[in-house]
């Protein structure tokens, strides 16, 4: 049996919540709402993250262009998504939506630009 | 002397949602004069997300949420003028800006938005000893460097204050290869957002030690260490308590301070808690048809909140120059008592108010298990139970103007907290 202490971030009341894991079975405690125990059951089962960042533009108007995994994907992989992000040049331009990365770690999840960045004329 | 209806001051989000809201309401006219070479303002390097949640239901980044604002003003066909400072604006509304095509210009506006946003505490401001080397940022200066102009500030780094920014910043940091060794905190609570605090440092194990302080930056040339000690009840650092980190890089989130020089240039009424201008339910200042929304009005937790407010100065200002009545009817002051420090507006005119008018406002400490009263001079209006209020979270309370039908002599609105 294994215990977690965690805040929850649903709301500002930001509860602390005591998560207990007895094998399949899930308990949290210390919630005030169904949301605190849905949080806390899914950060120790399956946590989740929006990872956004940015790349290196050639010929932009900007050195930079920011990107985003397009939905969230495993905590446990957030380095390994950050080291191919830290080996890609893009060229300008850039248009919010492109996918900059396809299949990003394998997470099946791509990376994509959020922001436009145009050209140097 | 060119005359424009509405000129807008920034096209940050404020500006670009007020701009819009003015065109949508019926002014023709309209003109957004922006100091940076872009539109946008603070979203351009606000990658990460959690932008929009409530005005479009969805987690954008910050450029993305000011890329849909930027959409629809260029599809409005709203002029603007980008690299273009405003140096003055005066009682007559007339607007003096600089830039490389216009030169020196003055022009005259029959209504003028405010949205100028605010800027970062800076060093100068927090009485930190030692000397000046190189390697001290604003986080706000580190994100833009890092994120827009591609350069990584430093390899290990104390934050000191524990605002959005700075915390998004750790994140940043951390996961561009930098080590974030701790951020303090002076107060005994943050002054960020409650989700910051677990996904920029829980995710990442950097400690957050509150009521913590910087006493001392090593280094001449550039930063080589920074001492934090423990600060008493009266902010004072405890002997005994000084903590050493090695590190090359201080970042300060400190607080944000509205940008107002040109408001006072104007001379309208100030706020002495918000350092923003007082204004009335229409978001207009003490000069007429002149409003102002946004960071310059009073520094807000959510963008969302700002479009909305934005939204709303636009309205007003175009009903302004459509020649709508706009005189005051029954003015009533506002006052934050008990524990609330503030109220935006400062004034509600009860007989030429909108149906809904949402008063926001912060409280002074963190307060758990009170009560947000509204009184109508004496006689409470008003209770709403909450479980925790804390001063990092903007408050709101909306007023009714149906509520006003039987209070006609009425003073004043107290908006305050109670046990």
């Amino acid at each position: 049996m294994e215990t977690r202490e965690l805040t929850c971030i649903n709301c500002p009341l930001g509860c602390a919540l005591t998560v207990t894991i007895d094998g399949d079975n899930i308990t949290v405690t210390g919630n005030t709402c169904p949301r605190g125990a849905a949080y806390g059951k899914k950060e120790v089962t399956d946590p989740t993250r929006i990872v956004t960042s940015s790349v290196v533009v050639e010929g932009g108007t900007i050195a930079r262009a920011s990107v985003k995994t397009a939905m969230d994907i495993p905590k446990g992989k957030i380095f390994d998504i950050m080291d191919e992000i830290h080996k890609i040049k893009v060229k300008a331009p850039v248009h919010i939506g492109d996918v900059i990365i396809p299949n990003v770690a394998g997470t099946g999840v791509d990376i994509i630009a959020s922001k436009d960045v145009e050209a140097v004329k | 002397m060119n005359t424009i209806d509405v000129v807008v001051i920034g096209g940050g989000p404020a500006g670009l949602a007020a701009a819009l809201s003015a065109k949508r309401n019926g002014a023709e006219n309209i003109l957004i004069l922006e100091r940076d070479n872009i539109l946008g303002g603070i979203l351009n390097q606000c990658i990460h997300n959690g932008f929009g949640l409530h005005t479009f239901k969805e987690e954008l980044t910050g450029p993305e949420y000011a890329g849909r604002f930027i959409k629809e003003v260029l599809d409005e066909k709203i002029p603007y003028k980008l690299n273009t400072m405003v140096i003055d604006i005066n009682k007559n509304k007339e607007v003096t800006f600089i830039n490389k095509e216009d030169g020196l210009m003055t022009i005259k506006a029959k209504a003028i938005i405010l949205a100028m946003g605010c800027r970062e505490r800076p060093r100068g401001a927090l009485n930190i000893p030692g000397y000046r080397p190189a390697g001290i940022y604003t986080a706000g200066t580190a994100q833009r460097l890092m994120n827009i102009e591609g350069h990584m500030v430093g390899k290990k780094v104390v934050i000191l204050g524990s605002g959005d920014i700075g915390l998004i910043m750790a994140r940043r940091m951390t996961l561009e290869g930098a080590k974030v060794e701790v951020v303090a905190e002076l107060m005994p609570y943050s002054g960020g957002l409650k989700r910051n605090i677990v996904q920029c440092l829980n995710d990442y194990d950097i400690p957050l030690k509150l009521s913590h302080t910087v006493i001392d930056i090593k280094g001449k040339e550039h930063v080589e260490g920074i001492t934090i000690a423990e600060v008493d009840a009266n902010r004072k650092p405890i002997p005994g308590t000084e903590e050493f980190y090695e590190a090359d890089t201080l970042l300060l989130s400190c607080g944000l301070l509205p940008e107002n020089e040109l408001t006072k240039g104007i001379g309208v009424a100030m706020n002495r808690v918000t350092s923003g201008p007082d204004v009335d339910d229409k978001l207009q200042t003490g000069l007429e048809g002149v409003f102002a929304c946004g960071n310059v009005l009073h520094v807000h937790d959510l963008v969302d909140y700002v479009s909305e407010e934005a939204a709303l100065a636009g309205q007003n200002a175009a009903r302004y120059v459509c020649g709508q009545e706009n005189k005051s009817g029954k003015k009533v002051t506002m006052i934050a008592d008990g524990g609330v420090r503030y109220t935006v507006p400062q004034s509600l005119d009860i007989v030429n108010m909108n149906d809904k008018v949402v008063v926001r406002f912060r409280v002074a400490d963190v307060f758990k298990d009170r009560s947000i009263c509204v009184y109508y001079d004496d006689k409470k209006i008003s209770s709403v139970k909450k479980k925790v209020l804390a001063p990092g979270e903007m408050e709101q309370v909306i007023l009714k103007k149906e509520s006003f039908a039987e209070y006609p002599d009425i003073r004043s609105i107290r908006i305050c907290t109670e046990e």
